[in-house]
């Protein structure tokens, strides 16, 4: 567990909710003692950008497998199931 | 910046009569239009992206809540508009677009650059997670009503 974990947030159009998940993301991994490099992109996007990517958290449906994680979660939007999501960002990073 | 800083008189619509999402959208853009927020391009921009990245949310109590928006481009100067709606509308779920979420109330967001605004957002996710602000939405009877009480959120 050295070195900072890279996650692609994704949303339809890597304007609005992706910007609300990556900053509550990189705040509560933080508080975790999880470091991070967070980069934002659109749906159509994520193909090209997956292989850099450690992580994939996504407010929009994705379906492709790229071989990465992908967590798909509005609770950091809708607040709802928050605390389980964050459970499962910290478990899936430090796999 | 606060929502209260987004949201002016001219692009809050009370008491809503819509049937359908594109027609709150219209009906919200063209508010945006007339503000001077939103390029002309801007409306059928948020109802195509509307039906391919749906933005309803399913909210944890009785209001759902949409938040329609579209790419940059469309953008004069960031701003919102808001509608609460007489009977709810079906918008399609963000989350799983194949499943309908009867909405009440409807924030079409003019966003200007990517990852900016996002106070706005932020604030909009808070409003989002309290179902007692949304209730007090669903109940005020005129425009400062609303003013009021995102103001009284950042307190």
């Amino acid at each position: 567990m050295v070195g900072k974990k890279r996650i692609l947030v994704v949303c339809g159009t890597a304007i609005a909710t992706a910007a609300v998940v990556a900053k509550a993301i990189e705040e509560v991994l933080d508080k975790r003692g999880i470091s991070t490099t967070i980069r934002q992109c659109k749906s159509s996007e994520v193909l090209s950008l997956a292989q850099d990517a450690d992580l994939i958290v996504t407010t929009t449906p994705v379906a492709t497998d790229h071989g990465k994680p992908i967590i798909q979660t509005l609770a950091f939007i809708t607040g709802i199931g928050k605390q389980a999501v964050i459970e499962e960002l910290v478990r899936t990073l430090s796999s | 910046m606060s929502l209260s800083n987004y949201l002016n008189e001219s692009t809050i619509s009370l008491n809503l009569d819509a049937e359908t999402s594109t027609e709150v959208i219209r009906h919200l853009g063209e508010k945006l239009f007339d503000a001077g927020f939103v390029k002309d391009s801007f409306i059928e921009a948020a109802i195509t992206r509307e039906s391919t990245f749906p933005t309803g949310l399913s909210l944890n109590g009785d209001i759902n809540v949409a938040i329609p928006h579209t790419d940059v481009i469309h953008v004069q100067q960031s701003g919102m508009a808001m509608a609460i709606l007489t009977k709810p509308v079906i918008f399609q779920n963000m989350e799983d677009p194949s499943e309908a979420v009867s909405v009440g109330i409807v924030f079409l967001m003019a966003l200007d650059q990517p990852h900016a605004q996002i106070e706005m957002l932020q604030e909009i996710a808070e409003v989002l997670q309290d179902q007692t602000i949304l209730q007090r939405l669903m109940k005020v009877k005129d425009i400062q009503d609303v003013i009021k009480a995102f103001v009284e959120i950042r307190k």
